[in-house]
């Protein structure tokens, strides 16, 4: 098995994918515990949706650098779904629904209409589900890819307090003078943006998992909002980088592996949380 | 001049206004309690001061140079906060966060500030304790502590003993108590009329009828004598 992944490593499409995986999985699971916290799980979702949508139109205009347009799309569907969070004349989980599954059926229709792929189903099973996509990243993507996590850790590094203040209690934030909405603007563009990295690795119907499962592992676990964040970006990674393995080695699908993996992991968590919470009591 | 002048204030929901023609002051040092049946719009003259929300009419003057990041706010809980894994020190610490404006990072003297409150507070021992698992007297504690981070001057507190006990509620009371006495002017929603009378120096009565004053002269009046014996009655069955 050791032989069969040397082999394997020695390709450097291996090495992408390893290198994109482990950096997409710690970009997700950073924002996770915020998402989770603010009742914004379903906005992952809700965004993932639209990105499908955008790589619907993307490949319908024949554009193919498409990341760059699906960003754009994806933050502007960000921003407008935290502002009609706000304003709550539609609720914010009844938006994002709508968004999300406008956007599917959207994309789906379009890429119907104007196919030329001759294996559509194939072309919409991939977008969806991420089968082979980040087995194929180009070198170029590769390092895009690398530059947006930098730059998503980075804003989380230096944005932690902030992030952590605004998350606490919006209103006392605001109250006392922080500009808690310029941060949520700053946190929802920031999710798209990982939201269209990791269409690469798990495909836009699974992204949720990966931004919600580590937080909520780490929350069965931990007391404090460091060591929730510090475990759930490693445990993160480390099931990534297994459900990868596992996936080349076995050649089952990686981004449903990686998510079972994550299941996986959320179960152990769960189980110790229980434990540690009876052997406490 | 005064440090907050309200001024023919209208306050309500999408155009409906449950409180018309407010009008008071708040002077440096003050300890102002405002009372009112529920859902006489006390909440939301709170987030009205504290500029949460715009007001249907009138207009709220902030004087004495009073700023922003002055404030302190200690709000009724929230579902987020139920669940949250945050531990005591990081959550009075991010009273601070007004403080550091663009700057990622607590600095020393900030620390040291929570610190301090902590200690004032007495919550130093439950500092690495997450506050989740912690006893509602001990929630609020660490609430006041981390508002006490956020101010200089002023402190909003909307309903701080709901749901707490007897005992902790006296411990309470006798905290923001000396927090005034220090020279904080304190802003606070209570239901407790008794206690309003005990320990405030004004009192804003808002509802059916409305009345702004001293204590001496709200326990003449036709609000506050009205108030009172609903009180008892409703103590005494």
């Amino acid at each position: 098995m050791i032989d069969k992944l040397a082999l394997y490593l020695q390709y450097p499409f291996v090495r992408y994918a390893l290198i994109v995986g482990v950096l997409i999985a710690l970009c997700s699971s950073l924002f996770g515990v915020t998402l989770v916290l603010k009742r914004f799980s379903f906005i992952g979702d809700g965004l993932s949706h639209v990105a499908f949508g955008g790589i619907a139109i993307a490949s319908v205009l024949k554009i193919t650098n498409d990341m760059w347009l699906v960003l754009l799309f994806t933050v502007i569907a960000a921003v407008l779904l935290l502002k009609t969070g706000q304003n709550a004349k539609i609720k914010g989980d009844a938006a994002i629904a709508m968004i999300s599954v406008g956007a599917l059926a959207f994309g789906y229709l379009l890429m119907n209409i104007f196919s030329t792929s001759s294996n559509l189903s194939g072309d919409v099973c991939s977008t969806l589900f991420g089968s082979t996509s980040i087995l194929t990243l180009t070198k170029g993507e590769v390092i895009l890819c690398v530059v947006l996590s930098l730059v998503v850790v980075t804003v989380f590094i230096l944005f932690y307090n902030k992030i952590f203040a605004v998350t606490f209690d919006e209103d006392f934030s605001k109250a006392t003078g922080v500009r808690a909405e310029a941060y949520n603007l700053l946190i929802a563009v920031i999710i798209a943006v990982i939201i269209v990295l990791a269409m690469n690795l798990v495909g836009s119907l699974l992204i949720s998992a990966l931004v919600i499962f580590p937080a909520l592992s780490a929350m069965r676990i931990f007391r404090n909002f460091k060591s929730v964040t510090i475990f759930s970006a490693v445990l993160s990674v480390i099931c990534a980088l297994t459900g990868l393995l596992i996936s080349i080695l076995a050649g089952t699908p990686v981004g449903s592996t990686i998510v079972a993996t994550d299941v996986a992991a959320f179960l152990v968590c769960w189980i110790a949380g229980a434990l540690r919470g009876g052997l406490a009591k | 001049m005064a440090l907050i002048t309200v001024r023919d204030l209208s306050l309500g929901y999408e155009g409906k206004a449950i409180v018309e023609n407010l009008n008071f002051t708040v002077n440096a040092g003050d300890y102002l309690c405002v009372v009112g049946e529920n859902g006489s719009g006390k909440s939301t003259l709170m987030k009205t001061l504290l500029t949460l929300r715009a007001p249907l009419a009138g207009k709220i003057e902030i004087g004495d140079g009073l700023k922003k990041n002055e404030i302190g706010y200690l709000p009724q809980q929230t579902v987020v906060q139920r669940d949250f894994p945050a531990s005591v020190k990081e959550i009075v610490l991010s009273g601070c966060q007004a403080r550091c404006g663009l700057r990622p990072f607590y600095n020393k003297e900030e620390k040291a500030l929570a610190l301090e409150n902590m200690e004032r507070m007495g919550i130093t021992n439950l500092a690495d304790r997450c506050y989740r698992e912690l006893s509602g007297g001990q929630q609020q504690r660490v609430l006041l502590a981390r508002a006490l981070c956020a101010t200089r001057k002023v402190l909003l507190l909307d309903e701080p003993v709901s749901g707490l006990d007897p005992k902790v509620t006296l411990e309470m009371y006798n905290l923001i108590a000396a927090i005034n006495k220090e020279g904080i002017t304190v802003i606070m929603i209570s239901h407790d009329l008794g206690a309003a009378v005990r320990y405030a120096d004004h009192i804003l009565h808002i509802g059916n009828s409305v009345f702004f004053g001293s204590k001496e002269e709200y326990l003449k009046s036709e609000a506050g004598k009205l108030f009172l014996l609903q009180q008892q009655g409703g103590e005494t069955k």
